[in-house]
């Protein structure tokens, strides 16, 4: 009962608060710019080349107005927004109007997901291992040149290790396809050639995301580990000469994954915002692709969407974390 | 002085401030250039390296070298000014939550981990969705800077915590010390290093940003940087016409810069942490 109300209840309110700031945040910042989306919007018509006379400009400035709810003040457009957020309805997308834009992020959601969820799982469980091994045999040859690699990975922006990537394996070397989520004309169904299909594409694009995320992950296990290694009851359990093995595998590294299980969740949102790039670079037909397209036609509505659609993700994963850690840390449980 | 001379025995530190210094010169060239950088045809095109172009020449009609000095300048300048703006924010955020306590730190640090959790990226494309022309470098610097505060805010806050409980602490407020001077006298000698160390890191984190930005065409493409300049060379094919001097030099630019911030960031954050220096001294 106390763990209830010194940690479940006040981490569930902490959830729904934050939750609710980041939304009022993405509702409210795009209202402070000097241009508003629909201006741009109208803009972007008349640049494209329509001929557009001011007065039918002055109209379809209106009409969007209206339907976008702008007439109305601020606080009626910020109720309206929350009741269309709890309906789930984003409105059209510009780019497929009328497709709704919650029905497009449905087809790409899969994508995004597997992808993430793969790169994510392995990221933790390869980092983690070579970090903690790094950290606790300091002497050892091979883990001193991974270490060095590592060094010179870890710093680099995400965009040029994906370009590397595909100039090696896409242009120099063709063994990989350059882009896209499977061959263009494939069939789309739940066979054994169709499945080799999409993981030869997807192959390059999880690469570029284990090979960074596994270098940060491992920089700060192997500084956990040399923090852990210096406790006393590892030293204690050295004099007293137990297996080397099992110092580090049920002394060492559990305790060491504590903070990195906390680490998971924040991974996972920034690998969210990456996905961005990464499927950019890729041609990945996912939610970041997605949103690609909503910013080359300027579809507001859609990157709203998204950016919505991202904020409850990043949340509810931390809070899903949290709400694990305590089978984890028995720490927690017993406060 | 002593300082300087303990970083200097680290190799990583020495590393890092020869690889920018070399970014520093470059950035400074730009000042000579004998082309406008923001032109397009004032050279031949697509010419390889030569003598007279160093890094050849781009398809828009642009000397790669002097372009790649006026993006680096721009890209070092942005990061600087971004970097100090969110330093100021998180300076002072973590000063008033670390020293206050009690509800202002709770409210505080309830915004700070709410801005934690943001997906930052999307929102940038948000905004610089509907500001593009006006993202201007000034205005880009602001906009990192507003929200590039979240982390640095708390380490601050918990520097200021474990102040707080020291002596002096005490003996300043028992003779009447008031809070301001306190904050401003006393403390602010101890977080000025970690300010500077996550100064560091954080100029990492806004060239990247910017780099990703320019990359899918959001910012003000006309202002050479190293990202408008991956940019045009990407739209333009670069790689598949063989054009290798033109993407090349952005991205050996930006791994050079990337490399150089953050040997120094790490450097310093180990000297700046002492039983790190401790280790490392002893291992040795």
């Amino acid at each position: 009962m106390r763990f209830v109300r010194r940690y479940l209840i006040p981490r569930l309110i902490q959830y729904v608060l934050v939750t609710i700031l980041g939304i009022t945040m993405i509702f409210f910042l795009p209202r402070l710019m000097p241009i508003g989306p629909v201006e741009k919007m109208v803009a972007n018509i008349q640049a494209r080349g329509a001929y557009m006379d001011p007065k039918a400009a002055e109209e379809t400035i209106r009409a969007l107005r209206e339907m976008y709810g702008l007439d109305k003040g601020l606080l009626e457009q910020y109720v309206a927004f929350w009741r269309r957020l709890f309906t789930g309805d984003f409105g059209p997308s510009l780019v497929a109007f009328p497709t709704p834009v919650n029905q497009l992020i449905a087809t790409s959601l899969p994508w995004t997901f597997g992808l993430l969820l793969t790169t994510t799982v392995l990221i933790f469980i390869i980092g983690n291992l070579s970090g903690g091994l790094a950290g606790h045999f300091k002497r050892k040859r091979i883990l001193k040149v991974v270490d060095g690699a590592v060094m010179f990975l870890a710093p680099m922006p995400y965009y040029i290790v994906a370009l590397t990537l595909i100039i090696l394996f896409a242009y120099i070397i063709p063994i990989f396809p350059i882009g896209g989520g499977y061959t263009i004309g494939a069939k789309v169904e739940f066979s054994w050639p169709f499945i080799k299909d999409v993981l030869r594409h997807a192959f390059l694009p999880a690469m570029s995301l284990i090979l960074l995320g596994v270098a940060t992950t491992h920089q700060i296990m192997r500084l956990i580990v040399q923090g852990v290694n210096e406790e006393g009851y590892v030293q204690y359990a050295k004099i007293g000469a137990v297996k080397e093995r099992t110092i580090f595998g049920r002394y060492v590294m559990r305790t060491a994954m504590l903070p990195q299980i906390t680490r998971f969740a924040l991974g996972f949102a920034a690998l969210f915002s990456g996905a961005l790039v990464t499927e950019v670079v890729f041609a990945y037909p996912g939610l970041g692709s997605l949103a690609y397209r909503a910013i080359l036609a300027s579809d507001y509505n859609m990157l709203m969407g998204i950016t919505t659609l991202s904020i409850f993700a990043l949340t509810t994963s931390t809070l899903i974390i949290d709400l694990l850690n305590p089978l984890f840390d028995p720490r927690i449980r017993l406060t | 002085m002593r300082t300087l001379s303990a970083l200097f025995r680290d190799r990583r530190f020495s590393l890092g401030a020869a690889i920018m210094s070399v970014l520093i010169i470059l950035a400074l060239l730009s000042l000579f250039a004998p082309y406008d950088p923001t032109e397009w045809r004032v050279v031949p095109r697509d010419l390889p390296p030569s003598l007279e172009h160093f890094l050849g020449t781009s398809s828009l009609g642009q000397d790669v070298f002097w372009q790649l000095t006026s993006a680096i300048r721009n890209s070092l300048l942005l990061a600087l000014l971004a970097a100090s703006i969110s330093r100021v924010i998180a300076l002072t955020l973590g000063l008033v939550a670390g020293y206050s306590g009690g509800v202002i730190d709770r409210v505080l640090m309830f915004f700070n981990d709410g801005f934690l959790v943001l997906p930052l990226l999307l929102i940038f494309v948000l905004l610089a969705m509907i500001l593009k022309e006006q993202l201007s470098l000034l205005t880009m610097a602001l906009l990192f800077g507003v929200m590039g505060w979240a982390f640095d805010a708390r380490l601050m806050r918990s520097q200021i915590l474990s102040l707080r409980e020291r002596e002096f602490t005490y003996t300043a407020i028992l003779s009447g010390t008031p809070v301001l001077r306190l904050i401003f006298n006393e403390y602010l000698l101890f977080v000025v290093p970690l300010a500077m160390a996550t100064l560091i890191g954080n100029m990492i984190w806004v060239t990247g940003m910017e780099v990703t930005l320019a990359y899918l065409g959001l910012t003000d493409v006309t202002i050479p940087t190293l990202g408008t300049m991956l940019h045009f060379a990407l739209n333009h094919q670069a790689i598949l016409l063989g054009l290798w001097w033109w993407i090349f030099a952005p991205i050996g630019a930006a791994v050079a810069l990337f490399s150089s911030l953050y040997l120094l960031s790490v450097s310093v954050s180990e000297y700046l942490d002492p039983r790190a220096r401790i280790q490392r001294v002893g291992a040795r």
